[in-house]
């Protein structure tokens, strides 16, 4: 997928002003934060679970060349086929390449942000293979001119009932439906037939499995088990960063991942696959494929935010983000929202084109505190911060109004003046009232809140005619 | 130099691998594959009786209905009764497996074999259930196709209460015991498939089954 994350501030001025997605918005807020909160009371050691879970991931990071090689050697046992992709266009080459050597002509998929990242979908019907999304979400996305999701686990977060029911109604020629079910049972119908003749699925992996050379997959729909069960082919798509050790570390994190994305005690489906069937077998694909991607990952390891590939993909950073509640995933401009994509996009897709992005967080660390493997979002981000200013990304004013920051801030009689004037430059600002809707000396700032005015004096000042009363 | 080559490398290179220590990582590595350290668990009933409770509480909460029968031999009444409650014909597929009950004695068809698009009602076993979370934990095998508890609107899973076992650690441990290296496919289900994608509302019967039905067996 193309970032448009250079264009962060633009979107995000154009979600503000969407009426529809703002409503849409405000219907989601506070679903999935509060089924978390009850899902986590029911582990005994939440806490515990969560450094557990941290361990499991960095165990793997710290050595993760010799863990994706024990995962090769079990997978190949089995009879699966491992290939490796430096970028996008090398993980659609394999497809495309896998899908002419076993005659395909339909793919269904399982949600993939992978496929995401590659633009696969594009690549496929171009080599004419016709792909098809099996999520509903993820469905809904693709017969509305393969829009982009705008957020990891629900994808349409940001439509309504009302868009979804005029898009079954335009696109399946069927009579408009405004419940729910129905709209659920239509799009069943449709990917049904599709389940039944596609000759390749497309799945993501939750985790891989060094142990057994296996994959993890989690759905609800129960499309990553048709995509897995029908076809003939099934391929893999996952990044590196994805390996555990054990299936009891499996376990440990399907404690943490459904409770830490939805809300769940468990997923409805849990699928833990590993290689072929065998002849007698009366279902299961005759050919296996893992593709195991780089696409910016491998650069990481060893790096100051390698601890941003723990992460295993259950969005409670963005259900939790004032931010990401504000504006919504596609005002990020590329295939990861919210506090997770703001690190990830700089790291993945080039620090210059996404200058906005570590810059629109509060730095709350609500992310930080949900994280089920301890990510620490906030203080990444500001090392991204910081980056910029190193290679000198920033604007040039706001790098010469850093500098006279640090000449005054280091000097305490300019300090003083400084915020002498400064205090009293804002109470006139504010002419009486406690807030002030437009800032003079930076009307950017007050575009989309008021700056609280002061109350007239300096800290200071006012410490300095305490101590004179005494 | 092959893609694989390349990241592997460049991996290598961030982790400042050094190759004399390659071999120790790699034994340490198999250590901890045979250590199997388990995380933090949740306490979980001690007798089976209380576990058996937990599984059916949790598999409410899932949205799977339960029943309890006595003796396996009981079981095609059982399945008999849940479907003519519904209102729904005597027919389904049934895993290979299970297919020596005697079910027309109960008024039944079944046809043992992998499920079609047109099955309406499919009947399993499973290898075993989990108390924590009230989860099946299905093995593909040539008697056991998975297209039977996925393909049909309904669902119905016969579940031996000896079978119950707390916690997924326990099924893994259960599963290397008994069948020694993984299926091709370890399904874990946990009530009928769903969705939220439209306005966060839970629909059930997104694209698997819109009911799970498990009768558990006390006696086996």
């Amino acid at each position: 997928m193309e970032s448009r994350s250079r264009h962060f501030k633009a979107n995000a001025a154009a979600s503000l002003a969407n009426p529809v997605l703002q409503a849409n918005l405000k219907t989601a807020k506070g679903k999935f934060v509060d089924k978390r909160a009850i899902a986590i009371k029911e582990i005994d050691d939440f806490e515990g679970s969560r450094e557990a879970a941290r361990n499991i991931r960095n165990r793997v990071l710290e050595n993760l060349d010799l863990w994706l090689e024990k995962f090769e050697e079990n997978a190949t046992a089995r009879g699966a086929t491992v290939m490796w992709a430096k970028d996008g266009d090398e993980i659609c080459r394999h497809v495309a390449e896998i899908g002419k050597r076993h005659g395909v002509q339909k793919a269904a998929k399982s949600k993939s942000m992978l496929s995401e990242e590659a633009n696969l979908n594009m690549a496929l019907t171009a080599a004419g293979i016709r792909p098809i999304e099996t999520d509903l979400g993820e469905y809904i996305l693709q017969i509305n001119n393969n829009e982009a999701p705008s957020h990891i686990i629900a994808p349409v977060v940001h439509k309504s009932l009302d868009e979804v029911a005029d898009l079954f109604h335009q696109v399946h020629k069927t009579p408009r439906k405004t419940e729910i079910p129905a709209l659920t049972r239509e799009a069943r119908e449709v990917l049904r037939e599709h389940f039944l003749t596609a000759d390749m699925g497309i799945s993501g992996g939750n985790f891989l499995i060094a142990e057994t050379g296996s994959v993890a997959l989690v759905t609800n729909e129960g499309n990553g088990r048709m995509v897995t069960t029908l076809p003939r082919v099934h391929v893999v798509i996952t990044g590196i960063e994805k390996v555990v050790p054990t299936l009891e570390d499996l376990s440990l994190l399907m404690r943490l991942l459904p409770r830490s994305a939805t809300g769940q005690s468990i997923s409805n489906y849990v699928s833990v696959l590993t290689g072929v069937k065998t002849p007698a077998e009366r279902d299961g694909p005759e050919h296996l494929y893992f593709i195991l991607v780089d696409n910016g990952r491998a650069d990481v390891v060893g790096t100051e935010f390698q601890d941003m590939l723990r992460c295993i993909r259950c969005g409670a950073c963005m259900n939790h983000c004032p931010v990401y509640q504000t504006i919504g995933g596609h005002a990020y401009g590329w295939v990861y929202p919210g506090p997770m994509g703001s690190v990830l996009t700089p790291l993945y897709t080039g620090l210059e084109n996404a200058i906005d992005l570590p810059q629109a967080a509060t730095l709350c660390n609500q992310c930080g505190v949900v994280c089920p493997v301890m990510i620490p979002l906030p203080e990444l981000l500001r090392k991204l911060r910081e980056k910029q200013v190193e290679k000198h990304l920033r604007p040039w004013f706001e790098r010469i109004a850093l500098k006279i920051w640090a000449g005054v801030a280091a000097s305490p009689p300019l300090y003083a003046l400084g915020t002498w004037l400064g205090v009293r430059y804002l109470k006139w600002l504010a002419g009486g009232r406690d807030r002030i809707p437009v800032l003079g000396v930076a009307p950017g700032w007050t575009l989309g809140r008021d700056f609280p005015a002061p109350e007239g004096k300096t800290f200071r000042e006012q410490y300095a005619e305490r101590q004179g009363k005494r | 130099m092959s893609s694989r080559e390349d990241i592997l490398g460049r991996v290598r290179a961030g982790l400042s691998r050094d190759p004399a220590h390659t071999s120790a990582v790699r034994q340490d590595i198999d250590t901890v594959l045979a250590a199997r350290v388990q995380g933090p668990r949740p306490a979980m009933p001690a007798d089976l009786a209380a576990l058996t409770a937990r599984f059916a509480e949790k598999s409410a909460v899932q949205s799977s209905t339960i029943d309890r029968v006595a003796r396996l031999a009981d079981a095609p009444a059982a399945v008999a009764r849940y479907l003519k409650g519904l209102d729904f014909s005597l027919a389904a597929v049934i895993w290979p497996s299970l297919a020596a009950l005697d079910w027309r004695a109960a008024g039944l068809a079944v046809e043992a074999r992998g499920a079609v698009d047109s099955d309406m009602v499919g009947i399993t076993g499973c290898f075993c259930a989990i108390a924590e979370t009230g989860t099946l934990m299905a093995c593909s095998a040539p008697d056991h196709p998975a297209t039977v508890s996925l393909l049909p609107e309904t669902h119905i899973a016969l579940v031996p209460m000896s079978r119950i076992v707390p916690a997924m650690e326990d099924a893994w441990a259960l599963a290397r015991a008994e069948l020694g290296s993984l299926p091709r496919a370890v399904n874990f289900i946990s009530g009928p498939s769903r969705t939220g994608d439209i306005e966060q509302t839970i629909v059930l019967g997104a694209h698997g089954p819109y009911r799970v039905h498990l009768v558990i067996i006390e006696g086996e």
